[in-house]
C-alpha cells in the first residue's frame, strides 16, 4: 500500500511522465499562490472521484453487475467514459455547494479553481488508469490521494520556478512557453530518478 | 473560397493548436514513443474532431447557451467511445499500447476549444475544414515528435531499420533516454523554439528585462 502511494507520488507522477493535465500545468503556472490553490484543488477532487468512480464502476458497470437483476449478460463498461465525466462534473458542483454552504473561507479560496478541474485530463486519467490497472477499492483511495499529491506537487514546485525565471535573460524564441516545456523537462528528469532507484 | 481554404491551411504552422495556444499537449506527448502510435492516435484525433465539429455547427441553432458544455461533451464522448470500441475490434494490439489516451480524447481541449471558438457561431462547411486543419497541425507536432523519438530511441521508423545498430553489425547504439518522458518535453519545447525563431511574431514578450551596464548608468 505504502509502495503503491509513494509510485503515485513520484515515480508514475500523472503530470511529469505521464503528461496528465499539461495544458492546465502549463497555462496556470505563472503565480505561486494561485498553483497552490489549483494543486489542493486537485488533492481533494481526485481524492474522492478515483474511489467514487471505482463504485461506479464496479456497481453498475463491470460485465455481471446487474446479475442481481437477473440480466447477467449485460456488459455497460463501454460507457465509463461518459460516466467517469458525469461523475466528475456532478462531484465538482456538490463540492462546491458544500464548501459554498459549510466551509465559506475554503470555498473562496479555492471557488476559481474547483470548475477548472473539471476539464484536467489528470482527472479522469485517474480513473481510467484505475479501472485499467484493475485497483481494489483501498488501492483506489491510496491511489487517487497520492496521484493527487503528485500532481500538486508538480505544480507547485513548477510555479516556484517560474517565478524565478522571469527575471532570467532567456532567447527570444524560447521566452514562455518553450522554456516552460524545457523545464518541465528537466523537472520530469529529476523525478524519472525515483524510478531508476525503485526498480529491480 | 480563398477564406475557406485558410480555415484548413492556417493550423497547420502559423496558428498551430500545440505550439501557439497550447492546447492538447495533455494525450499528445505520452503517444509518441513511436511513429505508429503517433498516426494512429493523430487519425483518432482528427477524426472525432472533425465528426464533432460538424455535428456541433449543424445543431447550433438549436442548442440553448445554458446547457452547451453538456452537449458538446456529450457529443465528444459518444464519438470517442465509438473511436474506441472501432481500435478494440479492428486493431486490437494498437489499441493495448494507446492504453487510455485514446478515451483521454474527450477532455482534449483541442477538440471541446475548437468546438467552443469555431463550431458553435459558423456554418457546418467552414466548421469541418477549421476542424480538419486543426486536426492536421495536431498531427505533424505528433509525428515530428514521433519519427525523433522513434528514429533516435530505437533507430528505426514504423518498424523499419534506418539506422543500422550495434548489435546488428552496425554503428548506431540507441539513446533510450528518448524513449523516457523527459525526452518529448524537450523536444517540444526546442519545436516551439525553432518555430518562434522562424516566426518572431509568436514569441512572448517577456515581463522583465535586464538592462545593460550603459542603460542602468543613463537611469
Amino acid at each position: 500500500m505504502s509502495d503503491l502511494f509513494l509510485s503515485s507520488i513520484f515515480e508514475q507522477n500523472l503530470a511529469l511522465s505521464f503528461f496528465l493535465g499539461i495544458c492546465t500545468f502549463l497555462a496556470v503556472s505563472q503565480k505561486f499562490e494561485t498553483a497552490f490553490g489549483l494543486g489542493i484543488a486537485m488533492i481533494v477532487v481526485q481524492a474522492i472521484s478515483v474511489p467514487l468512480n471505482h463504485l461506479i464502476y464496479q456497481g453498475l458497470l463491470v460485465e455481471g453487475a446487474w446479475a442481481w437483476a437477473g440480466l447477467p449478460e449485460i456488459d455497460l463498461s463501454f460507457l465509463k467514459l461518459l460516466s467517469f465525466i458525469a461523475v466528475i462534473a456532478a462531484m465538482v458542483q456538490i463540492l462546491e455547494m458544500l464548501l459554498n454552504r459549510f466551509v465559506p473561507a475554503l470555498y473562496y479560496a479555492l471557488g476559481i479553481y474547483l470548475p477548472l478541474v473539471t476539464v484536467n485530463c489528470a482527472i479522469l486519467g485517474g480513473s481510467l488508469f484505475m479501472v485499467e490497472r484493475q485497483y481494489s477499492f483501498s488501492e483506489s483511495v491510496v491511489y487517487g490521494f497520492g496521484s493527487g499529491i503528485g500532481w500538486a506537487l508538480a505544480i507547485v514546485t513548477f510555479a516556484a520556478i517560474r517565478e524565478r525565471l522571469k527575471y532570467s535573460d532567456i532567447p527570444a524564441g524560447l521566452q514562455g512557453l518553450g522554456m516552460a516545456f524545457v523545464v518541465t523537462g528537466l523537472m520530469s528528469l529529476g523525478f524519472s530518478a525515483f524510478a531508476a532507484g525503485g526498480a529491480p | 473560397m480563398k477564406q475557406a481554404y485558410a480555415h484548413l491551411t492556417d493550423p497547420l504552422i502559423k496558428a498551430n493548436p500545440i505550439t501557439l495556444h497550447i492546447l492538447g499537449i495533455c494525450s499528445a506527448l505520452a503517444v509518441t514513443t513511436s511513429v505508429s502510435t503517433a498516426l494512429t492516435m493523430s487519425a483518432a484525433l482528427t477524426v472525432v474532431l472533425v465528426l464533432s465539429s460538424a455535428m456541433i455547427s449543424a445543431i447550433r441553432h438549436h442548442m440553448p447557451t445554458a446547457i452547451r458544455l453538456i452537449v458538446q461533451i456529450t457529443i465528444i464522448a459518444s464519438l470517442v467511445i465509438v473511436m474506441d470500441l472501432f481500435l478494440r475490434a479492428f486493431a486490437f494490439e494498437m489499441s493495448k499500447r494507446l492504453s487510455i489516451f485514446v478515451g483521454l480524447i474527450v477532455t482534449n481541449c483541442l477538440v471541446l476549444g475548437r468546438a467552443e471558438a469555431f463550431a458553435r457561431r459558423n456554418p457546418v462547411w467552414p466548421s469541418v475544414l477549421d476542424a480538419l486543419g486543426n486536426g492536421l497541425g495536431y498531427s505533424i507536432v505528433l509525428l515530428t515528435v514521433g519519427t525523433i523519438r522513434e528514429l533516435f530511441g530505437v533507430g528505426t521508423l514504423l518498424g523499419y531499420e534506418i539506422l543500422p545498430l550495434v548489435e546488428n553489425g552496425g554503428w548506431f547504439r540507441p539513446m533510450h533516454v528518448m524513449l523516457l518522458a523527459p525526452s518529448a518535453f524537450f523536444i517540444v519545447g526546442f519545436l516551439v523554439w525553432v518555430i518562434r525563431s522562424l516566426r518572431p511574431e509568436q514569441a512572448e514578450t517577456p515581463e522583465f528585462r535586464i538592462l545593460s551596464h550603459d542603460e542602468t548608468a543613463q537611469s
